[in-house]
């Protein structure tokens, strides 16, 4: 298992090195330079300085070694500065936001609280929603619980959540009036009533996030536990008397949740993808609203960066994914 | 003596699909909602004439006109310009229609390319597979959005705004949707290969391409046809949303998602301007999705016939 996490994880980084790369230079090819946004009355010459000053007139491949450099190494060591109080960053150069001007590990580090609060809570909520329904969906299979259960896993993954968010907003913002429609990030939990409007704001978003992933994970888990109540272990447990509580939660549930584990592992990174729309719906301020905002503002370090983030958490999840299975499935080894 | 006017007819395959899909309730009525709203949306403008894109040149008439709610003249009204919101509909509908279509066109063509390639030849598997891999461990709704962006401008110069949007979007969303149904289809492959009558094509030195052509495919267009159809829904939604987020198509150019996005802005006042479009794309996925989910029990054998 260990050597199998090692050569996995060595495995990662040139696929995570391809990956920057292929980022990276898709993101060069743009034709938006932040330079264009400059009034034309500007003279050649200044306007050129500005350019070597954000760095954007050096070859491809020095910018990108350089950027590996910053992203690998320089950014790291301020992290440990930040928690030990060292300095060995003093000097460097950091990956600084073109829009900004500030470097973009900072700002991320600034709206990554918004996107875990309200994303996260989410999918939290989606998941212990989503494993009830899909235990007892599979155990009455085809009586009307599942029925509405898969009607509603139906609609869960069929609606697109910024019309989902949208009927939300129109229902119980513009009508009802009881949540508010733009998410405020400036909101601090200090007392009682701070906290009620944060979980207010919340509601919705979460609402919207928790909905479409319930669908998801509550389709894996009847599909899985269905797969496991026609096992003969179940017969067998059932034939040596053990209360029907015991068969199903014991035995049949801690087997089908194995792959569901993963599913869910596998669910965390593209709930920052599928986040992007839900945080535009609401105007949260979190890490999809800084990724739109950058594309739409040529910054292409922020963009680089961000991209790059969601690649490397795709790659760390799908390899804990892996080893989750086999830690949990004493069938599966990789040797 | 036997009687032969027992013996019943030979049964086609297609014929026993057809009859285990007509069994599942929602696919039926999902691939109804589907023809139905393709016929709505492809045939509509030559029953409801309405220009889409009219504005009344007269500012004076133009502001009468701004904003209607249903009437006859307007049976969705119009909108913020005066633009008739049925024929709006339509022709938005036109085109997310045509996007998933395309779209998923492209990306099955991909994932079958390359799934049979890394199936047949052994030598291709591991590279392929490891592009694979790759490709699903990029950040794709990011990427989609980063392509856009870039290659938006100058492709609308080159071929017009309609025509160059409308090939960025359909090529970048089959382009990052295809790895799914490359790994059905090796893993078909691979389970075909194995099988006697692919061993006795090859004995009598079939070439690969027509092994390919003559033997593999037809066998795997079960899979094939069912990540195909799930693939429209998905691209139908993709589109939308990148219309949503502004990175779609130009703004005087409908789309439901884009339809959906002009209307957030007025959703206090006409609510009912973000209802019609997202009804029709949720209308739409969801149809699509019974139809796959049919479509996966009747080409299943393990179910069809029980």
């Amino acid at each position: 298992m260990l050597t199998y996490t090692i050569r996995r994880l060595l495995l990662a980084i040139p696929t995570l090195l391809f990956i920057s790369l292929i980022i990276f230079l898709l993101v060069d090819f743009a034709p938006g330079s932040p330079m264009s946004q400059i009034p034309l009355t500007i003279p050649t010459e200044v306007r050129l300085k500005m350019i070597e000053a954000l760095g954007a007139n050096e070859p491809v491949y020095v910018r990108y070694l350089l950027w590996l450099k910053q992203f690998f190494w320089v950014e790291p060591l301020v992290m440990l500065d930040g928690i030990f109080g060292t300095n060995w960053s003093e000097g460097m150069q950091r990956i600084v936001s073109w829009q900004s001007r500030s470097p973009v590990m900072d700002i991320i580090w600034q709206r990554l609280p918004q996107t875990l609060t309200v994303v996260g809570s989410a999918y939290v909520v989606g998941v212990l929603i989503a494993l009830p329904i899909g235990i007892y969906s599979a155990y009455r299979q085809y009586s009307w619980f599942d029925q509405v259960g898969t009607f509603f896993a139906m609609i869960g993954f069929s609606v697109p959540t910024f019309f989902t968010g949208v009927v939300l907003i129109l229902v119980f913002s513009v009508n009802l009036g009881w949540f508010p429609s733009i998410y405020d990030t400036s909101l601090r939990v200090r007392d009682w009533d701070t906290f009620l409007l944060q979980v207010k704001q919340m509601a919705m978003p979460v609402a919207v996030l928790a909905l479409y992933n319930a669908a998801q994970i509550s389709r894996y888990m009847r599909s899985s536990m269905l797969e496991n109540l026609g096992q003969d272990y179940v017969r067998t447990a059932r034939a040596k008397g053990m209360p029907e509580r015991v068969v199903v939660l014991k035995h049949v549930l801690r087997n089908s949740l194995i792959p569901v584990v993963t599913v869910i592992a596998l669910g965390i990174p593209s709930i920052f993808g599928g986040a992007i729309i839900t945080e535009q719906v609401f105007k949260v301020n979190g890490l999809g609203a800084l990724l739109i905002n950058a594309i739409q503002g040529s910054d292409l370090p922020m963009v680089q960066t961000l991209t790059f983030i969601f690649a490397v958490l795709i790659v760390l999840f799908n390899l804990i994914a892996d080893i989750l299975y086999g830690l949990l499935d004493p069938r599966i080894r990789y040797d | 003596m036997t009687d032969t006017s027992v013996i019943e007819k030979p049964r086609n395959q297609w014929a026993d699909v057809w009859a285990q899909f007509k069994t599942h309730k929602g696919a039926v009525i999902g691939l109804a909602v589907f023809i139905g709203l393709v016929f709505f949306v492809s045939l509509g403008p030559f029953i409801w004439t309405k220009d889409p894109t009219y504005i009344n040149p007269n500012a004076a008439e133009m502001i009468k006109t701004r904003n209607k709610p249903p009437s006859w003249e307007f049976p969705l009204g119009t909108d913020q310009l005066g633009r008739d919101m049925l024929a709006r509909m339509m022709k938005g509908g036109q085109v997310s229609i045509a996007v998933g279509m395309v779209a998923m066109s492209i990306s099955i063509l991909l994932g079958t390319l390359v799934g049979v390639m890394a199936g047949y030849f052994k030598r291709l598997d591991g590279p392929l597979m490891r592009l694979t891999d790759l490709f699903l461990a990029l950040p794709l709704l990011p990427l989609l959005l980063v392509m856009v962006m870039l290659f938006r401008d100058p492709l609308a110069r080159a071929m017009g705004p309609e025509g160059g949007t409308f090939l960025l979007i359909v090529f970048a969303i089959g382009v990052t949707s295809w790895m799914q149904a490359a790994r059905i289809v090796r893993g078909e492959v691979l389970a075909l290969k194995e099988r006697e009558f692919v061993l006795a094509a090859r004995s009598i030195g079939t070439p690969p391409r027509r092994m390919i052509l003559r033997h593999i495919l037809p066998n795997v267009v079960s899979p094939i046809m069912v990540s195909a159809t799930l693939g429209i829904a998905s691209a139908i939604i993709t589109e939308s949303a990148l219309s949503f987020l502004g990175l779609g198509f130009p703004p005087d150019f409908p789309t439901w998602g884009r339809l959906l996005f002009d209307g957030v802005d007025y959703i206090q006042q006409y609510p009912e301007r973000v209802m019609w479009p997202g009804i029709a794309i949720s209308l739409t996925v969801l149809s699509v999705n019974y139809i796959g989910d049919g479509l996966r029990d009747a080409l299943d054998p393990r179910i069809r016939g029980r």
